[in-house]
């Protein structure tokens, strides 16, 4: 085996291996920190050993018996130390042995506990990464522009609450598993928006290891959870997304919009995935929830050879069911940009304009006012949106389009 | 394991009759569950005193330690298995008095 492919092997079982290996130390030493320090610790052994003694024939088994083994020299040293009770200090785990099932999987438990709502929301995206991403500190902080020490600090004091207050370490019940879901796939759609529309002046616009570790994230929850619509209408939506990305910003680094994307630079493999999930999910019968009726709007856009071909009182309709489940002024001017298309720019204007006083500090209420002034040749009203939006946007490419959309303007 | 549930008030006056008697009616499912260990409702800050005695000798202060809006009107001291079951009594203590608390573990 050659040096790339033990690199490969290695890369491979941590992706595979790194959620499973944390999550069968926490359950086994009912301790977090012991199960990220343990596992970090077997994953350095397996790249200093691998190259020489070749790749195990079962790198995970391999990973979880030497992780196991540093857990425990762990405990032996500082029980040595401090004689701490270390079984006052255990997560608590009060389930019964339930059958090997999809639902047992070890690493829903871990999900479900750095997703947990007592956490701070940036906490939560925090500590997924770290303890079911496996991402290092170092590459978390990076990715959300925070000094090193102070993601170590976030993720440390998460620790230590979850040890403190005794979050416990186990799926919800069936009673609160819905709104739990939600909760761990808000810190995945987070993720990949981050991912997707970075913000920062210094940041690429699109930061591809953020959406495809959310991707990556999703479809383990997926393969977790399958019969949940939501999970699979995120990870459609994702797919749909991401299929999209290379078409999304211009060689300058300026933002492509949908109608002016090349169409045929969109990744075909993803996006007949995701229609696969969209249609699943419309054959389940199931009334769909935001993420569901999100990933169907993808769907339509996707499925038009051009701009004009989108069936736009389809995606007006998605959009008349989604602001009844979420009537948030977002989704009532995403709504209102396909009115655009199908009843002209003014209606869509009117319906803008009735949300000014939620949506004025959001840049993307001013981009579309300045989008449908400028069709309704209204230049000078149409330069000062623009101006507002530049102002407001924090994403490199979308500023770098704004400007040449304003210094357009006649 | 338990944990302080504090109630949070930022204005004057205790609870009202209605808020007692659900106040009453949650105290009394905790004991039947066996989540009760010590209860109580307080008096305004302003009755508050707060001693030092560090120092060479104690000195006594009029009024709370902290001057803020927002004040300690009340606590439960709950026993529960986890976080996710004190969260859930303390939502519905939250609803019983009508005011915001605080869950916090002790050591």
């Amino acid at each position: 085996m050659s040096v790339a492919d033990v690199a490969d092997a290695i890369t491979q079982a941590h992706h595979e291996e790194w959620a499973r290996v944390v999550a069968s130390l926490t359950r086994r030493f009912g301790d977090l920190d012991v199960a990220e320090e343990a596992a970090a610790e077997a994953f350095a052994t397996a790249v200093e050993r691998w190259p020489a003694d070749g790749v195990p024939p079962s790198p995970g088994a391999w990973l979880t018996t030497t992780a196991n083994r540093k857990a425990i020299d762990r405990i032996r040293r500082e029980n040595k130390r401090g004689g701490k009770h270390k079984e006052a200090q255990l997560l608590h785990d009060d389930d019964p042995p339930e059958p090997i099932g999809a639902i047992d999987d070890e690493r829903l438990r871990l999900i479900f506990t750095c997703c947990h709502p007592a956490l701070a929301i940036q906490t939560r995206v925090a500590l997924t990464l770290r303890m079911v991403a496996g991402l290092t500190v170092p590459e978390i902080a990076r990715a959300f522009l925070v000094p090193q020490t102070a993601m170590e600090q976030r993720i440390t004091r998460a620790k230590a609450k979850i040890k403190a207050a005794r979050i416990p370490y186990r799926v919800p019940s069936a009673e609160d598993l819905p709104a739990r879901v939600s909760g761990v796939l808000a810190v995945l759609f987070l993720v990949f928006n981050e991912g997707y529309l970075a913000t920062g002046p210094d940041t690429d616009p699109v930061r591809h290891d953020l959406t495809a570790e959310a991707i990556r994230l999703t479809r383990l929850i997926r393969a977790l959870m399958p019969e949940d619509g939501e999970v699979a209408g995120l990870l459609a939506l994702m797919l749909l997304t991401e299929a999209r990305r290379t078409a999304r910003v211009s060689a300058s680094g300026e933002l492509v919009t949908l109608g002016e994307q090349d169409r045929g630079a969109w990744d075909a493999a993803l996006i007949a995935e995701g229609h696969r999930l969209v249609r699943e999910r419309l054959a389940a019968g199931v009334a769909p929830g935001r993420y569901q009726i999100l990933a169907a709007i993808s769907a339509v856009h996707t499925s038009a050879r051009d701009v004009h071909a989108t069936d736009w009182s389809q995606v007006v309709a998605l959009y008349d069911q989604l602001v009844r489940l979420d009537p948030s002024p977002i989704i009532a001017l995403n709504r209102a940009i396909a009115v655009a298309e199908l009843d002209g720019p003014e209606v869509a204007l009117a319906a803008v304009d009735r949300l000014e006083h939620r949506l004025a500090g959001y840049h993307a209420y001013h981009v579309t006012r300045a989008d449908l002034l400028r069709r309704l040749g209204r230049s000078q009203q149409s330069r000062a949106a623009y101006d507002k939006a530049i102002e407001l946007a924090g994403n490199t490419a979308e500023t770098a389009y704004l400007t040449r959309r304003r210094d357009q303007l006649k | 394991m338990q944990y302080l549930v504090s109630v949070i008030f930022d204005r004057d006056g205790l609870a009202t009759e209605d808020e007692q008697a659900a106040i009453d009616v949650f105290n009394d499912r905790l004991v039947a569950e066996g989540h009760w260990v010590f209860a109580g409702g307080l008096a305004a800050p302003a009755s508050a005193t707060v001693i030092d005695n560090r120092g060479e000798e104690a000195m006594v202060t009029d009024g709370p330690f902290l001057e803020s809006k927002e004040y300690l009107a009340g606590f439960w001291i709950i026993q529960a298995a986890d976080l996710d079951v004190a969260l859930k009594l303390a939502a519905e203590g939250s609803k019983a008095c009508n005011r915001k608390v605080e869950v916090r573990p002790f050591r």
